[in-house]
């Protein structure tokens, strides 16, 4: 079936969060922008409530198939509520958003490569207790797209009960959180046979405050200042052995495993970024209308004028864009693969996140660039959107593999 | 619940249609835009598959179904993909009979319904666009002037498919403020085919401009009699048909330039093995799969009966500017080849750019 119509219960969960977003992170999001090094403990402690009580996931979706009274499977919509809630939140502030604590990334590794006990033992903290943080550490100072480039190194201890992690991560979204604010963990890449390559990738789980892990340095950004981003040294960090995420009897799910965690985290990077295009769509919209500015649908070319002309293709562009991100949710809770619809849309999402910000920078003039709006501000926080989770240009690479069929080898 | 998957039954209609495309529209659609002219066993096979009949109610002779934007549209993207001016040609009895089934008095509907569930094809028309740069549906220089319980019908129409072999042609005319449509039949005087036009695409399908020099016009002419036509809600079924058939032409080219890119060699490799062809490519896809999904959900909100107009023009502006963008990029993955009318990447670039530029104010 085709069907566009949303379900009730994604419709009152956007209802919610436009309401926290209107009254509990717009009314911040300038100061946090201001002030990288404060974290937003007044946001982080309202939204912790609401993650807590839904499981701690968020970014990915376990969803477990429910029936109806009849015993009839009930369509799974995890990922569709997943997209909404990122999107929602990022329409209120996207820095805010991507210091929600929960699961966050590296809740959607152990989620997609952790066995059950591992999934039981490292996810369920998140609904409970305090809150906290889970990252991801793969990129390192020379190896970003390259992933499998990596030279961090996880070697078995003596007496095989331990691992024990060297090396440097850089670009941790929410690391001086999961590895130092808060009893959460990271997950990081390292390699068990550095002349395997990609074969020898495995994702570890390194808990918060294991000796051997330090937070190294918080990096200034063009944006999303509000969510902090780390570099973790990784000194003799040792960790017990079953934190090598994967039951070694099935063989350690390693870069494949990292691939499959993307499926489901780029459909909900590109859902952020949509958040933030239509906070600028919306707003820049309803600022031009007040000033006499209208936007006509349907009009013949000639009649429009050139900022209606541009308010339409932004809203086009931002409609596209997102009829893609459902679409690769929809796989997802149809229990389908969906690499190349994640992609996809994580491509077009990035692009049309920036050329949407950008474009509203532009018409509202010298208003746009000021910093009395949010405007100018959206236009930095979209830009990661183009570069994180995978750039515009690997996911334009996985995409191509995918459509041509060809390998890694064939297509670099 | 949001979902993207055609049902069995819309499933079988993309199959048969895109047999129909793969096998008949394809081969035939070098030498029909050579020689200016759709295959008349295209048509009568195109015809046969049903398409306009299946929409007709049981009671006006057809099969029962109720029109749907969305399977129209699923079919529309198959045809395009095979070839868009012989499609046209095969939907142009749609541009009559949709607003009849969807805007026209019962007497209307009687009269010309069971015609179009004929077993070979009827040529009915429409006239909408007209012949200047500014040609706008909202504000047409042809006018209808009530008159002696009837109306008089003055002005030109350009891009009149079929007029002039059509049986009747749906006239759209400034009626006040308003824009109406007349049905005007095949003989009435003062209605003259000036000349068949040629254009930059669409070679296959033959319009033509045609004036109007007081065309005297019955009183139930008027589509819909006293209350009138829902203008918009039938431009909103012109937008979606349009942008599908976009999507198709699209996809040919896509898939078009793939192919090839794998299989032509530069510098010891398949091009498509260089970012350089590969992002094109990607991006090609990526448009097109965007677009599908935009035409979908206006064509979805149509069905449901809700106002459509912003997701038609949305679906509209977004498959006129991929379909371009598409066949554009078809062209250079071909390099000087992409030129050459040996392939038909430079045909589909021609055909793509009609969308914005003409069609998109001209069918329905």
């Amino acid at each position: 079936m085709i069907d566009f119509e949303l379900p009730t219960v994604v419709q009152r969960q956007v209802q919610l969060l436009t309401m926290l977003g209107e009254q509990v992170m717009r009314p911040v999001a300038r100061y946090y922008d201001e002030h990288e090094g404060e974290r937003p403990w007044d946001y982080i402690n309202m939204i912790w409530q609401t993650v807590r009580s839904q499981g701690g996931q968020t970014l990915s979706s376990a969803d477990p198939q429910k029936t109806d009274a009849d015993g009839k499977p009930r369509p799974r919509i995890g990922n569709l509520l997943l997209m909404h809630t990122v999107e929602a939140l990022s329409w209120g502030d996207a820095g805010l958003y991507l210091s929600t604590p929960g699961a966050a990334l590296g809740g959607a590794a152990v989620e997609a490569t952790g066995t059950p006990e591992q999934k039981e033992r490292f996810l369920k903290r998140f609904s409970e207790g305090e809150p906290k943080w889970a990252a991801m550490a793969m990129t390192e100072p020379h190896a970003g797209s390259d992933t499998a480039a990596i030279r961090t190194t996880a070697q078995l201890s003596e007496d095989g009960t331990e691992w024990i992690l060297n090396g440097e991560k850089i670009f941790v979204t929410g690391g001086l959180m999961a590895a130092q604010e808060s009893p959460g963990f990271v997950v990081v890449w390292a390699s068990i046979d550095p002349t395997a390559g990609r074969a020898g990738m495995k994702p570890f789980v390194v808990e918060s405050g294991t000796p051997g892990m330090t937070v190294a340095k918080l990096e200034h950004k063009h944006g999303i200042r509000a969510s902090d981003t780390a570099s973790l040294v990784f000194q003799d960090c040792r960790i017990p052995y079953d934190n090598l995420l994967g039951s070694p009897e099935v063989a350690p799910k390693g870069f494949k495993g990292a691939m499959k965690t993307f499926d489901a985290t780029r459909p909900a990077v590109a859902a952020g970024a949509l958040g933030v295009a239509r906070a600028t769509l919306e707003f820049t919209a309803a600022y031009l209308k007040e000033r006499g500015v209208q936007v006509r649908y349907g009009v013949p070319v000639h009649r429009q004028t050139a900022v209606e002309r541009d308010l339409i293709q932004m809203e086009a562009q931002h409609r596209a864009a997102w009829l893609l991100v459902l679409k690769a949710a929809s796989k997802m809770d149809a229990g389908e693969e969906n690499t190349l619809e994640a992609s996809m849309c994580k491509v077009k999402a990035g692009a049309v996140a920036n050329f949407v910000a950008q474009k509203a920078v532009e018409l509202l003039g010298p208003e746009g660039y000021s910093c009395k709006l949010l405007v100018e501000k959206w236009m930095r926080d979209a830009r990661i959107n183009d570069i994180y989770e995978g750039t515009g240009q690997i996911n334009r690479l996985v995409v191509a593999r995918r459509l041509l069929g060809y390998s890694s080898a064939e297509l670099r | 619940m949001i979902a993207f998957t055609p049902s069995d039954e819309q499933q079988l209609i993309i199959e048969t249609v895109r047999r129909y495309a793969t096998e008949r529209l394809r081969p035939a659609a070098h030498d029909a835009d050579e020689q200016r002219e759709t295959p008349a066993d295209i048509i009568s096979r195109g015809w046969d598959l049903g398409l306009l009949p299946s929409s007709i109610p049981e009671e006006y002779g057809g099969f029962g179904e109720t029109h749907s934007a969305l399977t129209g549209a699923l079919a529309a993207e198959e045809l395009g993909y095979g070839d868009l001016p012989m499609s046209l040609y095969l939907l142009t009895p749609n541009l009559f009979a949709i607003p009849v089934l969807h805007c026209g008095t019962e007497e209307q509907k009687q009269q010309w319904l069971p015609r179009v569930t004929d077993a070979s094809f009827v040529p009915l028309s429409a006239a909408l666009i007209e012949p200047r740069w500014d040609s706008d549906p909202y504000a047409l220089h042809t006018t209808a002037t009530p008159n002696d319980g009837g109306y008089v019908l003055r002005g030109t129409k350009a891009f009149v498919p079929l007029a002039d072999q059509a049986e009747a042609l749906l006239v759209y005319a400034r009626e006040g403020d308003t824009t109406q449509a007349f049905i005007v039949e095949r003989g009435t005087p003062g209605v003259q085919v000036v000349e068949r036009e040629q254009h930059m695409g669409l070679r296959a399908l033959p319009t033509y401009t045609i004036s109007f020099d007081d065309v005297q016009v019955s009183g139930a002419a008027r589509l819909g009699g006293s209350a009138g036509a829902n203008i918009d809600l039938l431009l909103n079924y012109g937008r979606v048909a349009l942008s599908a058939l976009a999507v198709g032409v699209a996809r040919g080219a896509f898939e078009y330039a793939r192919d090839y890119a794998k299989q032509r060699e530069a510098f010891g490799r398949p091009i498509a093995q260089f970012q350089a062809i590969a992002f094109m490519l990607a991006e090609m896809a990526i448009e097109i799969e965007a677009s599908r999904a935009m035409v979908w959900e206006a064509a979805w909100m149509l069905d449901q009966g809700r106002d459509a107009t912003k997701a038609a023009a949305l679906a509209k502006q977004y498959t006129d500017e991929a379909a371009l963008f598409v066949a554009d990029r078809a062209v250079q993955v071909l390099g000087g080849h992409g030129y050459i009318r040996e392939h038909p990447v430079e045909r589909w670039l021609r055909e793509a750019r009609g969308f914005a530029a003409t069609l998109g104010l001209a069918m329905i």
